[in-house]
């Protein structure tokens, strides 16, 4: 118990680095899925076949092979940079692959018959898009999203073993210390626990203000 | 080609004469911006050296093929044992949240809902480091822990899918509960829940390379082996550019399999009503999304 309460900054470090890493991570896989599902609706076929093709790849990477090619790989490459920002482009780029199919799929879910309706009474194709189209697929996304975004905090772990700072890897400082290991997990599951919970928590509330039942 | 498109989505008009030529404009630019990318990529493989003699003389080694060959093997392996016991405890798990004995029941859901909340990575390094158990056992277990929780889910998701009606008819034929699940629900459950079975296995074989972080010498340990060796001038690079399409062509042969087997069921009118959600990676959350992609 006094595994918590003796070493609360370690724990407070390592839980605020998750906490960064799955925010900032979550701003550039929310930002680039945006892209690569505006990619695969395009009506320009190569624009298309760049969004098919990151998506099929980064969907069947293994993210372990994908941070070992982005931490140890690069570097080797010339890039140079500090192995937080590689963690939150590893991790960014792998979850924008999900973000894009959750988006793409929400996209589908607007009849078509919406978009017509919307052309018969003179919208322009920006119109149809911003008022008709757009707010109803991000109104039925909400909740796939939110289940990738708790899956990218969690995904966030294996940063942790790459010697990034985050939640997981503070079992290393404290077992090095001599506390009891079992404890120490307890705590680093009780800070998952928090975060996920978190996450839930914003898109349930949302899902209650914006989502629709379709 | 762009039909196709336009019969999915409610996004666009069929194109006239005019869009159509400003589409090919477009698609012609950003054909030009993609390969130049692409490009500009390969100059600075070249660049930096990545196509040097020493850095790929490692692969012509019969001792370092058998490495990344008996590396694949423990891959394999893994999954294989984490397939089938995910599979069991998955099965075990959904029969005990499907009970009619309540504490069953609640057991279950609080053993589904923690390891479907922890980090696989977490558990598999409690397993290793708190337990001191082995590698491999280490990873087995993470694996089916966590795959076992979400199997579960959706089998339970499966059978709850089968029409009401046919349990009602099955009780109202004089069936027992357990004769009613053998020989109404489960079998018409399965074949609805198959194509998300196998992109869970996908997850599955993609969270084997967790491994190599506790030091389990499977494909991605192999590969740290050679890349990190001075002799061949740290192949990292190459190393990467060998192991990732089989790593990845591995998961896609597999999810490929999964839409497949998915398409086939749809065209099935026996399956026709029935239509199984992939449960979701995190908590809490209403299921959504299409049942035949790995999930992150």
């Amino acid at each position: 118990m006094n595994v918590l309460t003796d070493n609360f900054s370690t724990f407070a470090k390592g839980f605020l680095g998750t906490v960064e890493l799955t925010v900032y991570a979550s701003a550039l896989a929310l930002v680039l899925g945006f892209l690569m599902a505006s990619f695969r609706v395009a009506p320009v076929a190569s624009l298309r076949a760049f969004g098919t093709a990151w998506v099929t790849v980064l969907r069947n990477t293994p993210l372990t092979l994908l941070f070992f090619a982005v931490l140890l790989g690069l570097p080797r490459f010339g890039l140079v940079l500090p192995f937080e920002v590689f963690a939150v482009l590893a991790l960014g780029c792998y979850t924008s692959a999900f973000i894009c199919e959750a988006l793409r799929s929400g996209i589908n879910t607007v009849p078509r018959g919406q978009g017509e309706a919307a052309r018969s009474l003179g919208m322009t194709f920006e119109q149809t898009l911003s008022v008709v189209v757009l707010p109803q697929a991000f109104r039925s996304v909400i909740s796939p999203v939110g289940s990738t975004l708790i899956a990218l905090a969690k995904n966030s772990a294996i940063a942790g073993a790459f010697s990034v700072n985050e939640l997981l890897g503070t079992y290393k400082t404290l077992s090095e210390l001599g506390y009891n290991i079992v404890w120490t997990f307890v705590w680093i599951a009780v800070g998952y626990l928090i975060i996920t919970l978190t996450i839930s928590a914003i898109f349930n509330f949302l899902e209650r203000r914006w989502g629709v039942a379709r | 080609m762009t039909t196709k498109t336009l019969e999915a989505t409610a996004l666009y008009d069929i194109p006239g004469p005019r869009t159509r030529q400003r589409h090919r404009l477009y698609g012609v630019l950003s054909t030009v911006v993609l390969l130049a990318l692409v490009g500009w990529i390969v100059y600075l493989l070249f660049d930096t050296g990545q196509f040097t003699y020493t850095k790929w003389m490692p692969f012509e080694y019969k001792g370092i093929q058998e490495l990344l060959l008996r590396g694949l093997g423990n891959t394999l392996k893994a999954f294989g044992i984490a397939a089938v016991l995910s599979l069991a405890l998955g099965g075990l798990l959904a029969t005990g949240r499907l009970s009619d004995h309540a504490p069953v029941r609640w057991v279950a859901t609080l053993v589904v809902e923690f390891f479907r909340a922890m980090p696989v990575l977490v558990m598999i390094f409690f397993i290793f480091v708190a337990l001191k158990v082995q590698p491999l056992p280490a990873l087995v277990a993470g694996l089916t822990l966590y795959n076992g929780s979400v199997l579960a889910e959706v089998f339970r998701s499966g059978v709850e899918s089968v029409e009401r009606g046919q349990r009602e008819a099955a009780f109202a034929l004089g069936m027992r509960k357990t004769q009613v699940m053998a020989h109404v629900l489960v079998p018409q459950a399965v074949r609805a829940m198959l194509p998300a079975i196998i992109s869970q296995l996908v997850v599955a074989l993609k969270d084997t390379s967790l491994g190599y972080l506790i030091t389990y010498e499977e494909f991605l340990h192999a590969g740290k082996l050679i890349a990190s060796n001075l002799d061949y001038d740290l192949p990292f690079i190459p190393v990467v550019m060998v192991i990732s399409p089989i790593y990845i062509g591995m998961c896609m042969l597999l999810s490929w399999f999964a839409q497949w087997v998915s398409r086939r069921e749809q065209r099935s009118p026996k399956t026709e009503a029935v239509e199984v959600a992939a449960a979701e990676p995190g908590t809490l959350l209403p299921r959504g999304g299409p049942p035949t992609a790995p999930r992150p």
